[in-house]
């Protein structure tokens, strides 16, 4: 690195590469040493890591590596982590009745929380992200229940689900199908439809048979729905005398009903979730603002 | 020198000579003392206190608040700096202490160059810090050379092993002092002396041990050459106005030693100032020679100002032969010209402008903010909820903070609608009212219902949370929905 060198840059007093392009040298500025070995630090931990760690694939998996580490282990043990964290919380909700949940801010705060994410992984796939709900899949804002409304019917429809084979105490009542049996003519399903419609005072057809409807109602409607059309809720029955439609308020979705009859189907959470689980749920579902 | 061949093309096929790697050349700087140095002591000794004491300073937030003027509460999510506190959702605040922070290393640089890093960077004071306990031990530049160059007798080993000692201990104190920042620092020192305390603190300050000692006591200069973004950062925003540590080579060059000074004037020739004695090498703590101009490894921390001048005072030359000037005046006292100064520049006066302006918006956001904050969520889904009796139904989330250190009930206002207006959880009374607890959050579900849908499908609604004092403590707008579009 002198004079004398072949490679010798008077200006800087360095040697440079010897490499010329359009009589530009590049000045030799060799790394620190010390990188050099951090270099070398970093090949050996590599090694380690080779041995200690998942690093190499195979043809159907991996090597797992000695110490055992695992991505979904780790994911367990974060959630395992994360219910001793919320243990005491949760506790209080399985001791705590529905009542004194949606009663004490704290409690109501913990529940809604959890049972935000509960939700979200579970019922928002039918009723929406907010329980807004769809045709055929009911509304859990409103304030009409198929199954009941109160806190504890809301808890056993959660846990037991609707027409929920795998479950022996589901809400199993069905609708017939009127039309496709071939219990009811269609002139009839119409005057039906259009009295149904009269029930919660939506305008009918003109030149509706009512009468024809009415009776075609008390003989064959009634018996589920009451003979006021308000509904029972033993059975899964919806009140027809309000504004709230499961299906839709037109004349062709009620005729449609008539003719098909049947019923959604709601899993039994029961057989998943734990009861605190489902407490939360319910008092979630409860504050939504349709609760009774 | 290298033959200059135009003909051939050089380069291929030539391999390079020489190491492809250096071995790094251990400094060894000189003690010097003068006016640089006592500010490179001012410097340290004021940011090394602040560092040192602040945790311990006290600040009273009144009951049940934390009494530390400093703390970074991770666990509760809080920062409290003095009278300031700031939650989670403020952290903008940071990015502009941050714009603050990058703009006056812009604005130390265009004015005065590496300011930063010759007198404030913690890695130049905590090398300067481990410099003078090991001239302090085995004594300065010359003795030091002496001895590690042999022969290693016990002496030699018992002052490395004092050395390191200390070098230790200042390290671990430098971590011990990190810690105190993030909890209540009595409190804290109590448990780590009697073993209390947290892992991750022993783990802290074991980390901050091992990197103090390591980066000031072995990687020195290296850090600032090799590690550092910021001399090259630098070296693009410096311009020919900006002040540098620099050699005035009109005035030093041709270098002549005071013997032959005489005797090479006596002939007509030119001898300049520089007597070449080398001082200004000596004392530098990066090794770097001022003489060949600013480069990486100068920090321009002005110790071989002092250096020369000392040496100048005593021969009798004018000092200042190193000093703090300009590339443009030293170009032109070449040429015979005037100096000129020029501290109020395009990009001073922009830095200045654009740091004022963020501390300014800070300040006033700051000085400004509300003790309680409303934010107010709309049910997405359902937008609206028609009910069995033809009613429509909107679902709000309501976020009440309240930065106050008590509990505070507030009252619900609803105004632009006529609306039963229901806090789910606090029954449905006419007055729908709540307690947040002391600095912290609550979520409330509020339902706001009208009996007919109103004509315009979204109605421009304004809540309001007022206080026991009547005030209203905060409004947030939103919209009454009646329609899906």
């Amino acid at each position: 690195m002198a004079e004398g060198h072949p490679h010798f840059d008077a200006k800087t007093g360095r040697t440079t590469t010897g490499h010329e392009w359009d009589g530009i040298q590049e000045l030799n500025t060799p790394l620190p040493r010390w990188w050099l070995w951090t270099f070398y630090a970093c090949i050996i931990w590599a090694f380690g890591y080779w041995v200690l760690y998942p690093a190499w694939p195979l043809v159907t998996g991996s090597t797992q590596g000695l110490f055992g580490w695992h991505a979904r282990n780790a994911v367990t043990q974060d959630v395992a982590d994360l219910k001793s964290l919320r243990a005491p919380s949760t506790a209080k909700l399985e001791t705590a009745s529905l009542e004194d949940i949606e009663k004490s801010p704290e409690l109501l705060t913990i529940a809604r929380a959890q049972a935000t994410a509960l939700f979200a992984n579970n019922c928002a796939p039918c009723h929406g992200a907010g329980g807004g709900g769809a045709k055929g899949y009911p509304n859990l804002n409103a304030d009409r229940w198929l199954w009941g409304g109160t806190l504890k019917e809301i808890q056993t429809t959660i846990t037991h689900g609707a027409r929920w084979d795998a479950d022996k105490d589901t809400h199993s009542s069905l609708m017939p199908s009127f039309g496709k049996d071939g219990i009811l003519k269609q002139p009839e399903i119409v005057a039906t439809a259009n009295y149904v419609r009269s029930l919660s005072g939506l305008p009918t057809e003109a030149g509706a048979d009512l009468a024809l409807g009415k009776k075609t109602f008390a003989d064959n409607c009634a018996a589920c729905h009451g003979d006021d059309g308000k509904g029972n809720k033993e059975m899964g029955a919806p009140n027809l005398t309000t504004k709230v439609w499961l299906y839709g308020p037109e004349l062709s979705d009620i005729v449609n009903r008539i003719t098909v009859g049947g019923g959604g189907q709601m899993p039994a959470w029961g057989l998943k979730l734990n009861g605190e689980e489902i407490k939360a749920l319910t008092v979630f579902v409860h504050s939504l603002g349709g609760g009774q | 020198m290298s033959q200059i061949d135009i003909g051939a093309p050089s380069g291929v096929g030539e391999t390079v000579e020489g190491p492809l790697y250096e071995t790094a050349r251990k400094v060894y700087p000189r003690a010097i003392s003068g006016f640089y140095r006592q500010v490179k002591w001012a410097a340290l000794l004021v940011g090394l206190s602040i560092y040192y004491l602040l945790p311990f300073v006290r600040w009273d937030r009144g009951p049940d608040e934390p009494t530390q003027a400093v703390l970074v509460d991770l666990e509760h999510r809080r920062f409290y700096f003095f009278w300031i506190e700031l939650w989670p959702q403020e952290v903008y605040y940071f990015t502009g202490l941050l714009i603050i922070a990058a703009l006056s290393l812009f604005l130390m640089n265009a004015l005065a160059g590496r300011v930063w890093c010759g007198y404030l960077c913690p890695q130049t004071v905590w090398t300067d810090l481990f410099f003078s306990v090991e001239r302090w031990i085995e004594g300065d530049r010359r003795e030091r050379l002496r001895k590690d160059a042999g022969p290693h007798g016990s002496n030699w080993w018992s002052q490395k092993i004092a050395k390191h000692a200390i070098w230790l201990a200042i390290a671990w104190w430098t971590g011990g002092a990190w810690v105190l920042y993030f909890a209540d620092a009595p409190h804290l020192v109590w448990s780590l002396l009697t073993l209390q305390a947290p892992l991750v603190a022993y783990g802290a300050i074991g980390t901050l041990t091992f990197t103090t000692y390591f980066f000031a006591g072995f990687m020195r200069e290296q850090v600032c050459l090799y590690m550092c973004p910021w001399p090259r950062i630098q070296a693009s925003l410096t311009d020919e106005y900006a002040l540098n540590v620099s050699y005035h080579y009109d005035r030093g060059e041709p270098r002549v030693s005071l013997k032959k000074a005489k005797a090479v004037q006596a002939q007509g020739g030119k001898a300049g100032d520089c007597i070449d004695c080398n001082y200004c090498v000596e004392v530098c703590p990066t090794g770097v020679d001022i003489r060949q101009g600013a480069s990486l490894g100068c920090i321009q921390c002005g110790l071989c100002i002092d250096a020369c001048d000392s040496v100048m005072e005593r021969i009798g030359r004018p000092t200042r032969l190193i000093a703090y000037n300009t590339d443009l005046n030293i170009r032109r006292h070449h040429q015979g010209l005037p100096p000129v100064y020029k501290l109020i520049r395009p990009r001073t006066l922009l830095y200045s402008a654009i740091i004022a302006l963020v501390g300014a918006v800070m300040l006033y956001t700051l000085t400004s903010r509300s003790l309680t904050t409303l934010a107010v969520i709309h049910d997405r889904n359902p937008l609206y909820v028609r009910t069995s009796d033809g009613s429509i139904r909107n679902g709000y989330e309501l976020r009440i903070a309240n930065k106050a250190p008590r509990a505070r009930r507030f009252w619900l206002e609803l105004t632009g609608l006529e609306a039963k207006v229901e806090v789910v959880g606090a029954g449905a009374s006419k007055v729908a009212s709540f307690e947040v607890g002391p600095d912290q959050t609550r979520e409330v579900r509020v339902l706001v219902t009208t009996s007919e849908a109103p004509a315009d499908p979204a109605t421009s609604v304004n809540f309001a949370i007022v206080g026991s004092d009547d005030r209203v403590a905060a409004e947030a707008k939103d919209f009454f929905r009646a329609s899906a579009q």
